[in-house]
């Protein structure tokens, strides 16, 4: 095996060995040396980290794991410090020195520090990596005052972070607009208008002389004499390609390491890639370049035949929430250029085209984007714009669906969606191969339309044209139960029921499945229909619910569960809590925390250590799992509060124990409170009950999670037995008619209350409603009890094996 | 290389269910076995390779396939492929059927 080493560790080079180890695992023994600490992370996602919508967690690309599974050698805190091209070594700050066959220097870029007086005191910092980051985060904590210098891309969305941050932000900005290199005067001061609306500040053409302070900063000076105070400074300047390490070799360097078109420098097995490589006198500091430079060179490292990388022209988006703008190409006139400008102020809308012989050479979109990614496709491809008129040009297939003939005329590389990445022949080809006739099918196979959906429209307009007479436009945008079938719930149900079907194996054999065994969002979905059809003779399976279920507990990112056990109405015992304590104590559970419904929770549980929790707590399954009732959430009531003027704990304990256990389509969450103060949070509740004088309030399709949502009122009741009535009918009814996995607010938006008040009027039905609910009620049996008892279930589900084996 | 090429038994065949995962532990080696319904055994790493993966010996098996239980990605048993949309691999692992008993070698 050849040696290969890496200086650096960062996108452009684990892009070289991802590839290279899926060309060829075996051809080399990789070492890797990072500067920093970290693994391999998204870099341009540092503003999305600044700005809190991510977290550093969440922007690692690949996991130590990664390295271990590939048997990379990497050597992180460790940067190389000479390269000694004669003996084929590296040496590094601490002094180990590797041999090399072939080496990939990839060490990236860093911010461009301004020379100026006091850019070495305390709150200056570049941004770059994460400990930039850490630096903004940890400072925006003390100090009140942030000044940006650089008005570019980096230095905006430095800005927005720092302001999300807390902070107040100001930019410094040299040019008399923003972002010049992307943006004209227009767009410029289009933007400019927008950040100021969000907060930002701006000290237009002002070039900085010193930063002021002691030891820390405490402002800057500008060569005017003005000055302004500052805690923190961000130096968003520009990037300059990281090639100390090519110093004292014969490497040559210009302003990055200079490589030829397959990524070579002029030392042989000396190969540089990223922001640290100069091509035909480019340096590049967008990830897409970089990215094609990464496959020209794996290609060559692993002896593959490649055309050489020719340079790229790069499309530029700005990472700020309310700012929509996409620039490419040449930005301003000159006496050889035509350009169609549409300038929509009340809209905010600004479109720029720049044309040099009668081809587009520059793009600058703000407010509406639409149409960037058509547009710069055109200028990559210098296709000639003669014949074509003005509106033709700007005319953009998205929104106008048009059908056959656009799609038609559309060439096979253009983006249908943009979020994802996928262009019109990926979206065909998986159309002819896979045989797919629904949009969503396509989206499973391409992810296209997956993320803003905006695409779905085109996508609909490719099915038809690639499918021709046989596509069916109600059929690809219906929703089947899953990609397994082309039928939706409805006419699932009408089948089980016609032919009598009582098994999900059954179900998918019948009715002609593509995936035999069906997939985890048919098989459950089935299994609840099923039990809710034949509540009486289908037989539950365990193996066709997904593993909350299966295993009666929540299982953690981990693998190790929750066990959360029932307490009726959230009402206990000093006894029973004692016997949580002892349990808690014996098991040594990481965690026991009150939840939101009012119950305890045990969590941090080990597989092995479910069984024996639930024999010594021997209490009923609290289902804080499942696709059933949750709990009920009840306040004090009128037996201790002055306030109250129903028994609410009564009603809620009631409620309990009557539809424990219940399978319905989504989780199900109950709260009753004796008074409109509502301590039990009645209306975010599926359905929640509020004592009034004389009866109950009765709420349904109430939801405090990710959709917000008020409850809405059903109808008003005198006694408990027509609370329980009302809450069966409400349920059955639910259970019935709702789509497997939609939370009654989605159901009730999608019915309408109306509709489901007039569906449970008639007092026959409501009576029906209740029988078949009674009937189904009967079905359950106490789910921990029965794996303490049923030795079967217990081999299956709960068995952990440990082999010891001598390795030698 | 501390790596074991000499076939491990895990279990009998009888003993393993259709459609439901068997955790193994072979050294601190966390291995997912299925037998699936027509009848082959396959071990898997019990990793998903989503970055935040879950247990897969808790999946929900299909044919010749495993739902990740955390993050819902499909994954062939046979070569350990996540499928598409999304993109990933998982270690796979020998085994044997001989004489009623399963062999996994790592």
């Amino acid at each position: 095996m050849k040696h290969l080493v890496m200086i650096g560790n960062g996108m452009a080079g684990i892009r070289v060995i991802e590839e290279i180890l899926q060309q060829n695992r075996e051809m080399y023994q990789i070492t890797i040396f990072g500067a920093e600490p970290h693994p391999n992370y998204n870099r341009i996602k540092l503003s999305n980290v600044l700005q809190g919508d991510t977290t550093i967690d969440d922007i690692i690309m690949n996991e130590w794991d990664w390295y271990r599974e590939n048997n990379i050698d990497l050597h992180v805190n460790e940067a190389i410090v000479q390269i000694d091209t004669n003996n084929k070594q590296v040496i590094s700050e601490k002094g180990t020195i590797v041999s090399y066959d072939e080496l990939l220097i990839a060490t990236g870029s860093s911010s461009f520090i301004l020379p100026i007086p006091g850019a070495d005191k305390d709150g200056v910092t570049g941004f770059r990596d994460i400990k930039d980051c850490e630096t903004m985060i940890k400072v925006a904590e003390k100090y009140k005052k942030a000044v940006v210098i650089g008005g570019g891309l980096l230095g905006l969305e430095a800005a927005r972070g720092l302001l999300n941050l807390g902070m107040e932000a100001s930019v410094v900005h040299l040019a008399p607009h923003l972002m010049e290199r992307q943006l004209d005067s227009t767009a410029g001061a289009m933007l400019k208008n927008e950040l100021e609306a969000q907060g930002m500040k701006f000290f237009m053409e002002k070039q900085t002389a010193e930063i002021l302070g002691e030891e820390r900063v405490t402002g800057l000076r500008f060569t005017d004499g003005s000055e302004i105070e500052a805690d923190l400074i961000v130096m968003a300047v520009g990037i300059k390609a990281n090639t100390q390490v090519a110093q004292n070799t014969d490497i040559i360097v210009n302003r990055g390491i200079v490589v030829n078109d397959f990524m070579e420098t002029n030392i042989p097995n000396v190969y540089a890639v990223g922001e640290c490589a100069e091509h035909r006198e480019v340096t590049y500091g967008l990830v897409a370049p970089l990215y094609e430079q990464a496959k020209v060179l794996a290609a060559k490292l692993t002896g593959n035949e490649v055309d050489g990388y020719e340079g790229s022209i790069v499309g530029t988006q700005l990472k700020v929430a309310g700012v929509d703008l996409f620039s490419a190409g040449e930005i301003d006139e000159d006496d050889r250029t035509k350009s169609i400008k549409i300038h929509n102020d009340f809209d905010g809308v600004y479109k720029k085209i720049l044309i040099r012989d009668n081809r587009i050479a520059g793009i600058v979109l703000y407010g509406d984007t639409s149409d960037g990614q058509k547009l710069f496709r055109m200028l990559l491809k210098r296709e000639d714009l003669t014949g074509m008129t003005s509106t033709q040009i700007l005319h953009t297939p998205c929104g106008g669906g048009g059908g056959g003939e656009d799609v038609a005329s559309m060439p096979d590389d253009e983006l249908v969606c943009g979020c994802n990445g996928v262009t019109k022949k990926t979206i065909v080809d998986a159309i002819t191969t896979n045989e797919l006739t629904t949009v969503d099918e396509v989206g499973g196979c391409t992810n296209a339309g997956r993320s803003c959906g905006r695409c779905k429209d085109l996508v609909g307009d490719i099915l038809a044209y690639t499918l021709g007479d046989s596509f069916d436009k109600n059929a690809a945008t219906k929703k089947t139960l899953c990609g397994c079938t082309t039928l939706d719930r409805e006419e699932v149900v009408a089948e089980i029921q016609e032919k009598g079907l009582n098994s999900t194996k059954e179900v998918m054999y019948v009715l002609g499945w593509k995936n035999e065994e069906g997939c985890s969002k048919c098989r459950p979905a089935l299994n609840y229909l099923l039990g809710m059809l034949n509540p009486t003779e289908y037989i539950d399976e365990s193996n066709s619910r997904l593993v909350n279920e299966k295993m009666h507990a929540n299982i953690q990112k981990d693998g190790t569960y929750s066990v959360i056990p029932r307490m009726y109405g959230g009402v206990t015992t000093a006894e029973d809590l004692k016997k949580i304590g002892e349990v808690a104590e014996k098991y040594d559970v990481p965690l026991v925390k009150l939840t939101g419904g009012q119950r305890i929770g045990l969590f941090g549980v080990k597989k092995d250590d479910l069984l024996p929790i639930w024999e010594e707590l021997d209490m009923p399954s609290g289902y804080a799992y499942g696709k059933t009732l949750r709990t009920v959430k009840t306040c004090v009531g009128k037996t201790f509060c002055r306030y109250g003027t129903q028994d609410s704990m009564s009603l809620g304990i009631e409620l309990e124990k009557k539809f424990e256990r219940l399978d319905t389509p989504h989780k199900f969450k109950m709260g009753v409170s004796a008074c409109p103060r509502n301590c039990a949070e009645s209306g975010i509740k599926d359905i929640g009950f509020v004592g009034v004088d004389g009866g109950w309030e009765i709420y349904v399709a109430g939801n405090g999670g990710t959709d917000l949502r008020a409850g809405d009122l059903l109808c008003t009741v005198k006694t408990e037995e027509e609370a329980l009535e009302m809450t069966s009918v409400f349920l059955q009814y639910y259970r019935e008619t709702a789509n497997y996995l939609e939370r009654t607010s989605h159901w009730v938006e999608r019915i309408g209350l109306e509709n489901i008040k007039e569906a449970i009027a008639d007092p026959e039905t409501r009576k029906q409603l209740v029988e078949r609910l009674e009937v189904t009620l009967t079905r359950y049996t106490e789910p921990w009890k029965e794996a303490l008892e049923n030795k079967e279930i217990q081999e299956k589900f709960y068995k952990n094996r440990q082999i010891k084996v001598e390795v030698n | 290389m501390n790596a074991l090429k000499i076939p491990v038994k895990v279990a009998t065949y009888e003993e393993l269910v259709p459609q439901v995962g068997q955790p193994v532990l072979i050294n601190d080696k966390p291995i997912a076995l299925f037998k699936v319904t027509s009848g082959e055994v396959y071990a898997i790493e019990d990793k998903s390779p989503h970055p935040k993966g879950g247990v897969l010996s808790e999946g929900l098996v299909s044919g010749h396939y495993v739902f990740c239980p955390v993050y819902d990605w499909k994954i062939s048993l046979a070569d350990g492929l996540v499928q598409a949309p999304d993109e990933g691999k998982v270690q796979t692992y020998k085994v044997e059927v001989r004489d009623g008993d399963v062999y996994v070698s790592l």
